[in-house]
């Protein structure tokens, strides 16, 4: 069991929740560090299930969660108090407008009256919908909802932020946007974050460190590029041959080895060995080497790691 | 603000003390409702029994020959059944899309993300519409019997009929938690407002539709029970001190309120949630 971490922001401690029967999470352990922390894993790995476990929606069948030093489970109102919440599927209060909908948010999180229209009319011309903030909200775009979520999460201004997939379903500017949004607060508003998604780069991009969740279970976590490992050489390799056949060899040869893009191999290889074994291997297996290229370790090489993708 | 300033800024400023969001949720639902043209027209309209029981009870003070209309706890419950037709209105109106249309825009998330409880947010809107319901049943009555007092000008009616005060606030009170605390347990139900309604409207005249094919049937009201406003009515003539219209039991009347508020309540706790288990 992890012991908690008294400078991260969220633990928990051998956490399980179930749906019914259907265990959602199983035993995870694990600490987001103050800044920006993805969460990542394939639909279904159990992030927003986390994250409503987090806020208190879901109670645990077991273990122990602690955001910002307070006991979920005994001051979950307190953790409520001092958190955004982004959720992952469109939400908003009908019949509002846009800065009538924030300012309702901000009242609701504790905030004055007054208070609360001032920061509303603030935090939707940072996330850009300064011109649109008068419009009811259920005329907006699917890009507009995603922003007038984050607004509404922001306008108490919380010391932890949960985004749950926030770019989902924003055409490509909005989410370039989007991304830019979350690492300003991140990087340049000191706002802690945890950026729940199943698409790498948006949390290469905004993320420090991240949490990979797989069935329920966190199989990776720690700092990004700790995790991209700087021990071995990455080579992209495209054979003509048995390629299933060479990858395996491959990977009985301690190197590792992930598809990549249709006939494109990523092969890992410790630093103490270079190209020269891949072509001896290769030449071994009676393979020829179309293409060999030197690589870098990405988040996406960690993913497919993390979660057993070959 | 310049608009180079504006960028997102850190807070500051002062925040409420906990438990005071069922105000925020409370006083933004009845705003919004009140600026309805069309819904303040109806509060209008169930004013109308009120002023025409205060032009009565002026006539029976003032004029001998009205004594006819001399105000009695009789008058003052048929005052109340008379406004059961705005309750169930307003009801309706108020009440169908309370937690339906959050529920449809999954608002319940962002309620639930905030530092509110489950109770808090139940309150809110309960008294949203418990607002508008004691506009057209509690305080016309109240208002009905201040008027009496000042036109006779003396506190004799008072004095006889003090148990009156409490009468109608605790008929007016079972009347509104009865028809408030139903009419949420069954928006948290749907995300469509209107199937809400028709199955508020559904309960309201079925019940009391069965119970009267059983009477027509077999000639006694003992079964007034299976009814919704046969309960509140039976209640409401032991409240105020009159022989009740059916042959129940009245306690079984107030054990058929108790069970249908207590179920309601039940159904709340297990559909207003921050999110959905479908196992």
């Amino acid at each position: 069991m992890a012991q908690p971490d008294p400078a991260a922001v969220v633990t928990l401690e051998s956490v399980s929740v179930a749906y019914g029967n259907r265990a959602a999470l199983k035993d995870v352990s694990a600490a987001f560090a103050p800044g920006a922390t993805g969460l990542l894993g394939p639909n279904g790995a159990g992030k927003s299930t986390l994250l409503k476990s987090l806020l208190g929606f879901l109670v645990p069948t077991a273990g122990r969660m602690n955001v910002l030093g307070l006991d979920v489970a005994h001051a979950a109102l307190d953790v409520r108090r001092r958190i955004g919440y982004m959720p992952e599927t469109d939400g908003h209060i009908p019949g509002m407008n846009g800065v009538a909908f924030v300012a309702y948010c901000g009242q609701l999180a504790g905030l004055p009256a007054s208070d609360a229209m001032q920061r509303a009319h603030e935090v939707l011309h940072y996330v850009g919908l300064g011109e649109a903030r008068y419009r009811n909200v259920e005329t907006y775009s699917t890009g507009m909802k995603q922003r007038i979520k984050l607004a509404q999460a922001l306008v108490h201004d919380p010391d932890l932020l949960f985004l749950d997939e926030p770019t989902n379903g924003m055409d490509p500017k909005g989410r370039d946007e989007m991304l830019e949004l979350v690492r300003d607060l991140a990087h340049e508003k000191q706002v802690n974050l945890i950026l729940s998604s199943h698409l790498l780069p948006d949390v290469e991009f905004t993320c420090d460190r991240v949490v990979v969740l797989d069935k329920g279970s966190v199989v990776a976590q720690g700092p990004i590029d700790a995790l991209k490992g700087t021990r071995r050489q990455v080579f992209e390799l495209r054979i003509k041959g048995d390629r299933a056949a060479f990858a395996a060899v491959l990977n009985a040869a301690g190197f590792e080895c992930h598809e990549a893009d249709e006939d494109v191999m990523r092969v890992f290889v410790p630093n103490d060995q270079g190209a020269r074994a891949l072509f001896a291997m290769a030449a071994r297996e009676q393979v020829q080497v179309r293409h060999l290229k030197p690589s870098v370790p990405t988040l996406e090489d960690v993913f497919a790691k993390a979660v057993g993708e070959e | 603000m310049p608009i180079h300033d504006q960028s997102y800024r850190r807070y500051a400023g002062g925040r409420e003390s906990a438990g005071t969001a069922w105000m925020v949720i409370a006083r933004n639902g009845i705003l919004t409702i009140a600026r309805k043209r069309l819904f303040i027209g109806l509060l209008l309209l169930a004013w109308i029994p009120f002023v025409v029981g205060a032009v009565m009870a002026y006539l029976n003070a003032n004029f001998p020959q009205f004594t006819i209309l001399s105000m009695t706890a009789q008058r003052f419950r048929d005052f109340l059944n008379t406004q059961d037709f705005f309750v169930f209105v307003i009801t309706v109106w108020v009440g169908a899309g309370l937690i339906a249309n959050d529920k449809r825009a999954n608002a319940l998330q962002i309620y639930l993300s905030k530092p509110l409880t489950r109770t808090e947010y139940i309150a809110g809107k309960l008294v949203i519409l418990s607002v508008f319901l004691l506009l057209v049943t509690w305080v016309p009555a109240i208002l009905l019997l201040v008027l009496h007092m000042a036109f006779t000008g003396s506190l004799t009616f008072l004095r006889q009929n003090l148990y009156l005060f409490p009468a109608v606030t605790v008929f007016a009170g079972v009347q509104v938690l009865l028809s408030a605390f139903m009419m949420l347990a069954l928006s948290s139900m749907s995300k469509s407002s209107r199937y809400v309604a028709i199955l508020y409207a559904g309960a309201y005249f079925f019940s009391h539709a069965v119970f009267n094919v059983i009477y027509a049937v077999t000639g006694s009201t003992r079964l007034s029970w299976l009814s919704l406003p046969g309960n509140l009515n039976q209640v409401g003539d032991v409240i105020f001190r009159l022989h009740p219209r059916y042959s129940t039991p009245p306690w079984a009347s107030v054990l058929a309120i108790a069970v249908l508020i207590g179920l309601s309540l039940w159904v709340l706790e297990r559909r207003v949630r921050g999110v959905e288990v479908v196992s």
